[in-house]
C-alpha cells in the first residue's frame, strides 16, 4: 500500500466499533450499489517513492527545451531567482496553510499578503492593491469586470491589438455571458505603439475602458499617458496589463501614466517559468475604487490589547457573503506565488531592482546592436525594455531549427499576428551572457543569408 | 515563544541590497527618454540584507498554523498531507525551466504528463474529456458554466436560469451570475438532501443547468442524484457538479455514472497539492463527450507519435488564462495520483470517510447534529447545545486554536445555524483524531463550567481576537512611507 494514511488494521477495527458498523463498506450505504460497482473497476497499483522519482525524472528529461539557450519571453520570463526565495516557499507553515480564515494563527500569511499588497501598489504606482489574482490574463479580465461595476451604463471595451493575445482571449471568455459587452480592437502603429488616431476615433460616450499592454506584447513601452488622456476626455477608464513587471523598476509606473486600474503577471518576479504556471496576478487601483475591487484583501487592525495584526477585510464584496451579487467568483488568492514575489522584491529591494532592470535593458540594447550590425533589422521600433521584434526570413522554420540545435531564438510572431510574417520576438535578460548573445546573432544572421530551401 | 517582527518596509538601511545583481551587458545603454523613466526611483522599496529577509519570513512562517504542523480540519477544503516528495519532483529543471512557447517536440515529457493526468481524471470521474487550464476551483466553475452556456447557445437558446441547492457554496451562484444566469435556489429536504421532486417543481426549459455538489456541503451523498439528473435532462438542461468534495468518492462513485455532464476538480484538495495559504490551486474541468467541442483552447492532441497543442476548435469557449494552466500544481497532482494508483485513491476515500464518521460518532452525544443522514468525508455539527451558556460556534473555533488545532469551517453551510464543518481527511491517525475529539469535548465542558474562558479565546496565540470592524471601517491596506517632518 503506497498511500499516505497511517491506519493499521487494529485502528480501523477500533474505529468501526466506535462508529457501530461492521465494515467501511457500510459507511457508503447511501451510495447506490450500481454506482459503486462501476466505480470499482480501476484498482491499479501505485508506485513506491523511488519508482515515482524515476518515472518523473524520465518525463522531465524529455523536456530538452528546458536546457536550451532560450530568448523566449512573450508573457513568461527567465530570470535568476535568489535561493532564499525557494527556501521560504518550502516552509510548510506557508505552503500547507490555507486562506487565513482564523487570523490569530495565520498572521504569517496575513502580514506577508499585506506586504505583497504594498509592493503591488507601489510598483504599479497606485493607491491600493488586492491579495492577488490567478495570473495576469485573468487579472486583466477581472479589471474589465471591475470597470463595468464602476461605469455600469457603458458597454464598449477598446482593447489594443498589441495586448498579449492570450490576455485578449481570456477577456473575451470572461465577458461573453454578460449583456452587451462589445469588445473592439485598436490597431498598433508602425512603431508598435497604440494607434492614437484610431483610438480617438473609437472612443465615445459608450466606451467603458481602454485596455493596453505596458510594455505591450512587442516589448514596446506603449504610450499610456497619451491613451489615458484620450480615455479620460471620453469619460472612460484606462487599464494597463504588464506581463514583464521588472520593466516597472525603470519605466514610469502605470498609475503615474494615468491608469485607473493596473494589472500585472508576477511570474517574472521570483517564480520559475514552469511551463507557464503558476504565476500570480497583481491588481491595483485608486483609493476611490477600492470597494469595487475583486478578490481577497488584507487590512491592518489591532487586537484587544492594542497589538498590530492583520485580517481579511471588506469581505462584503465577496462570493461567500454576496453570492450571485459578488464582485467576483474568486474565493482565494494565489498565496504562495504572491509570497514568492514578496520575498523576491524584498531581497532585490530598491537598489537591486533598479540595477537588475538596467542590466536587462543594457543586455537587450547590446544584443539588438549586434544583430543590427550583422544586418538583422528591428521592426515595430518604439522604445523597449528587454524584448524587441526583428525581421528574420522564415522565422517559424528558423525557430524550430534553432531549437533543435539548442538555441531558441525568440518567438515567431506570425503565429499570433498573421500580419507580421518573418518576425521574431526576442527577449534578453540577465540570464544571457556574451556567449549566448553570440549564438543568437550567429543563428539569426545566418538565417538572413540562407535561401528559403534550407528549411527544417 | 514567538518573536516579534516588523514589516519588511520598517527594516533596513539606505543603500543596502539583499542580493548582488550580476553585472552583465555591454556598455551603457541608450538612456530612456526622461518622460518614460520611473517617477520615484522605487522610493519606499526595502533596502535590506539577505539574512534580514530570510529571518523576516522565517519569523512570519512561525506565526502560522498549517496542515503540516497541526491537524487542519477545515471542512470542504481537504487539508490532507501534501507529500514532500512532490516538492522535489516539481523542481526538476526539466519542469521548472521549461518555457511554455518552446517547440512541442522538445517538451514531450511535459505533454505526456499532462495527457496522463487528463486520462487519470477521466478514469476517476467517468467523464470523457478534461481540460487542465483553470487555475482554481472557482475558475473551473466559471469555465464549466461557460461551456453550459455555449452548449445552449449552439442549440438556439442560452436559457436564463440556473438551479442551485440552498446548501451550495457561494462560488456556485457567483459563477452562474458571471455567465449571465439568474439563480433559482432549490430547498433541500429534512434529510439534508436534494430530491427529484424538488427539482421537478422548478425545472423547465428556461433552466440551463443544475449546479450540484456531491457529496453535498453537509457531507451527505445525494442519493437521488441519478433521478435528479434525469429530471434535468428531461427538459434539456445540463448537470454541473462541483467536485470540491470528491475526496469522499474516489473509486466509490463516478460523476459520469451519476448523470453529470460537466464538473470541476479541485486538485489542491483531492489530489493533495499544497494550498499555499490561498493558492495556487488547479481546477480542471471534465465533460461528457457531447460538450468536449466547447473546451478551451489549446487542446492537447496526439499527432502521430507526438503530442501537440491544437487551436483548431471553432466551437471552443476560448481560454480562461494564459498558457496551459498551473503546470507546477498539475505535476504535483499527477505525482500523487501515480503514487497511489486507482487502488490507493479508493483507499484514501474510504479512510477519509472512516475518519469523519469516527469524529461524528464520538462528538454527536455532546454537539448538536442537524441531520442524521450518514456522513461521508466530513461531518457538520452545530453550537445549539452550547447556546444556553452563551457560547457560540466562533468561540469553539477560537478555543480549538489554544488546543493546537486549526478550526473547522464555521457558519457554513448556511442551512445550518452555527455550523461547524469538520473534515479530518484520511491522513490523520487515530491518535490525532482522539486528541482533537478530546479537545472538542473539553471545550463543551468548559462552555458549561468556565464559559468566559471559551468566549475570550484564543489565549495562547500571537495575537488575541482582532478588531475586524475597525479593519473594514477604516481600511489600512498597505504600508506607506512615514510623512517627512514639516520644514
Amino acid at each position: 500500500m503506497s498511500g499516505y494514511s497511517p491506519h493499521t488494521p487494529a485502528d480501523v477495527a477500533a474505529m468501526l466499533a466506535a462508529i457501530g458498523v461492521d465494515s467501511i463498506d457500510d459507511l457508503f450505504r447511501q451510495v447506490p450499489a450500481r454506482l459503486r460497482e462501476r466505480a470499482a473497476q480501476d484498482r491499479s497499483p501505485g508506485m513506491t517513492e523511488p519508482e515515482l522519482r524515476a518515472h518523473l525524472e524520465g518525463l522531465a528529461s524529455r523536456n530538452t527545451a528546458a536546457g536550451a539557450t532560450s530568448f523566449l519571453g512573450a508573457g513568461a520570463y527567465a530570470h535568476w531567482v535568489p535561493t532564499v526565495v525557494d527556501q521560504i516557499l518550502l516552509r510548510s507553515e506557508f505552503a500547507t496553510a490555507y486562506t487565513p480564515y482564523q487570523p490569530e494563527v495565520s498572521q504569517g500569511t496575513l502580514q506577508a499578503i499585506f506586504e505583497f499588497q504594498t509592493f503591488s501598489a507601489m510598483l504599479l504606482g497606485l493607491d491600493v492593491a488586492n491579495a492577488s489574482m490567478y495570473d495576469g490574463a485573468s487579472a486583466a479580465a477581472e479589471a474589465v469586470l471591475m470597470a463595468r461595476r464602476l461605469l455600469p451604463g457603458r458597454r464598449t471595451v477598446l482593447v489594443a491589438r498589441s495586448l498579449h493575445p492570450q490576455y485578449r482571449e481570456t477577456l473575451a471568455t470572461y465577458t461573453r455571458g454578460l449583456d452587451g459587452i462589445d469588445i473592439r480592437e485598436v490597431p498598433f502603429a508602425a512603431d508598435g505603439r497604440i494607434d492614437l488616431t484610431a483610438l480617438r476615433a473609437g472612443l465615445g460616450a459608450d466606451t467603458l475602458c481602454v485596455v493596453l499592454g505596458y510594455p505591450n506584447v512587442f516589448g514596446v513601452i506603449d504610450d499610456v499617458p497619451g491613451a489615458a488622456a484620450l480615455a479620460r476626455e471620453a469619460g472612460a477608464l484606462t487599464i494597463t496589463a504588464t506581463s514583464e513587471p521588472l520593466a516597472l523598476a525603470l519605466v514610469r509606473s502605470p498609475g503615474s501614466c494615468g491608469a485607473d486600474i493596473a494589472v500585472a503577471e508576477g511570474q517574472s518576479l521570483g517564480l520559475p517559468i514552469a511551463y507557464g504556471g503558476p504565476g500570480v496576478g497583481l491588481l491595483a487601483t485608486r483609493e476611490q475604487h477600492l470597494r469595487s475591487m475583486p478578490g481577497r484583501i488584507v487590512g491592518e487592525t489591532v487586537d484587544g490589547q492594542g497589538r498590530r495584526g492583520f485580517v481579511l477585510t471588506l469581505a462584503t464584496r465577496e462570493q461567500h457573503i454576496r453570492r450571485e451579487r459578488a464582485t467576483s467568483n474568486i474565493c482565494t488568492n494565489q498565496g504562495l506565488c504572491a509570497l514568492a514575489v514578496t520575498v523576491y522584491l524584498s531581497l532585490l529591494g530598491r537598489n537591486g531592482l533598479r540595477r537588475l532592470a538596467e542590466v536587462n535593458r543594457r543586455g537587450a540594447c547590446g544584443a539588438l546592436a549586434r544583430l543590427e550590425a550583422r544586418g538583422v533589422a528591428r521592426v515595430l521600433g518604439g522604445p523597449f525594455f528587454n524584448e524587441f521584434v526583428v525581421r528574420v526570413p522564415d522565422a517559424g522554420a528558423r525557430f524550430e531549427l534553432g531549437a533543435g540545435r539548442g538555441v531558441v531564438p525568440g518567438f515567431p510572431l506570425e503565429r499570433w499576428y498573421p500580419e507580421l510574417p518573418d518576425t521574431l520576438l526576442v527577449c534578453v535578460t540577465e540570464t544571457h551572457g556574451e556567449a549566448e548573445i553570440e549564438r543568437l546573432t550567429d543563428l539569426l544572421s545566418e538565417a538572413r543569408r540562407q535561401p528559403r530551401s534550407m528549411q527544417g | 515563544m514567538l518573536l516579534d517582527e516588523p514589516l519588511i518596509f520598517e527594516r533596513g538601511s539606505a543603500g543596502r541590497m539583499g542580493w548582488a545583481v550580476p553585472e552583465r551587458g555591454e556598455g551603457p545603454a541608450e538612456a530612456l527618454p526622461p518622460e518614460l523613466r520611473r517617477e520615484d526611483d522605487l522610493a519606499g522599496f526595502p533596502e535590506v540584507g539577505e539574512l534580514e529577509v530570510l529571518r523576516h519570513f522565517l519569523r512570519l512562517s512561525q506565526w502560522n498554523y498549517s496542515a503540516a504542523t497541526t491537524m487542519y480540519p477545515l471542512g470542504s477544503c481537504t487539508m490532507k498531507y501534501n507529500p514532500v516528495v512532490n516538492e522535489a519532483l516539481v523542481r526538476l529543471p526539466g519542469f521548472a525551466h521549461l518555457h511554455p512557447l518552446a517547440p512541442e517536440a522538445l517538451a514531450q515529457g511535459a505533454l505526456e504528463l499532462l495527457a496522463a493526468l487528463e486520462a487519470g481524471l477521466c478514469a476517476v470521474s467517468g467523464l470523457d474529456a478534461v481540460c487542465l487550464q483553470p487555475a482554481a476551483g472557482a475558475q473551473g466553475e466559471l469555465l464549466g458554466m461557460q461551456i453550459v452556456r455555449a452548449h445552449h447557445v449552439a442549440h438556439g437558446n442560452a436559457r436564463r436560469r440556473v438551479l442551485i441547492p440552498s446548501s451550495a457554496h457561494g462560488t456556485n451562484p457567483a459563477s452562474a451570475a458571471l455567465c449571465g444566469y439568474a439563480v433559482t435556489e432549490v430547498p433541500i429536504d429534512a434529510r439534508g438532501l436534494l430530491t427529484a421532486e424538488a427539482i421537478a417543481r422548478v425545472m423547465d426549459e428556461s433552466v440551463a443547468a443544475l449546479m450540484v455538489t456531491n457529496p453535498n456541503t453537509l457531507g451527505l451523498f445525494e442519493e437521488e442524484i441519478e433521478a435528479v439528473a434525469a429530471v434535468v435532462h428531461g427538459k434539456g438542461g445540463l448537470v454541473y457538479m462541483d467536485g470540491a468534495n470528491m475526496n469522499a468518492i474516489m473509486g466509490v462513485a463516478r460523476a459520469g455514472d451519476m448523470g453529470v455532464d460537466v464538473m470541476q476538480f479541485n486538485l489542491h484538495k483531492t489530489f493533495s497539492t499544497p494550498h499555499g495559504g490561498g493558492g495556487p490551486g488547479a481546477g480542471p474541468v471534465g465533460v461528457r463527450s457531447l460538450l468536449a467541442e466547447y473546451l478551451p483552447i489549446p487542446r492537447l492532441v496526439r499527432r502521430g507519435q507526438e503530442l501537440v497543442w491544437s487551436e483548431d476548435a471553432p466551437k471552443s469557449v476560448g481560454r480562461v488564462r494564459s498558457f496551459y494552466g498551473n503546470f507546477g500544481v498539475l505535476v504535483r497532482a499527477y505525482a500523487y495520483m501515480t503514487r497511489l494508483g486507482g487502488a490507493g485513491l479508493a483507499e484514501a476515500s474510504r479512510l477519509a470517510v472512516l475518519n469523519a464518521n469516527y469524529i461524528r460518532a464520538r462528538l454527536e452525544p455532546v454537539y448538536h447534529r442537524p441531520y442524521d443522514t450518514p456522513s461521508l468525508h466530513e461531518c457538520v455539527l452545530s453550537d445549539r447545545h452550547l447556546q444556553a451558556h452563551d457560547v457560540h460556534t466562533l468561540d469553539v473555533a477560537k478555543r480549538l486554536l489554544d488546543y493546537g488545532f486549526y478550526a473547522p469551517t464555521i457558519y457554513f453551510p448556511l442551512v445550518v445555524k452555527g455550523a461547524l464543518m469538520i473534515e479530518p481527511t484520511e491522513t490523520e491517525s487515530r491518535e490525532t483524531l482522539d486528541e482533537f475529539i478530546d479537545a472538542m469535548l473539553r471545550i463543551a465542558e468548559e462552555a458549561r463550567t468556565t464559559p468566559a474562558l471559551v468566549r475570550d479565546a484564543p489565549h495562547k496565540t500571537r495575537v488575541a481576537r482582532l478588531d475586524e470592524t475597525r479593519a473594514a471601517r477604516r481600511p489600512v491596506l498597505r504600508w506607506r512611507p512615514p510623512a517627512k517632518p514639516a520644514d
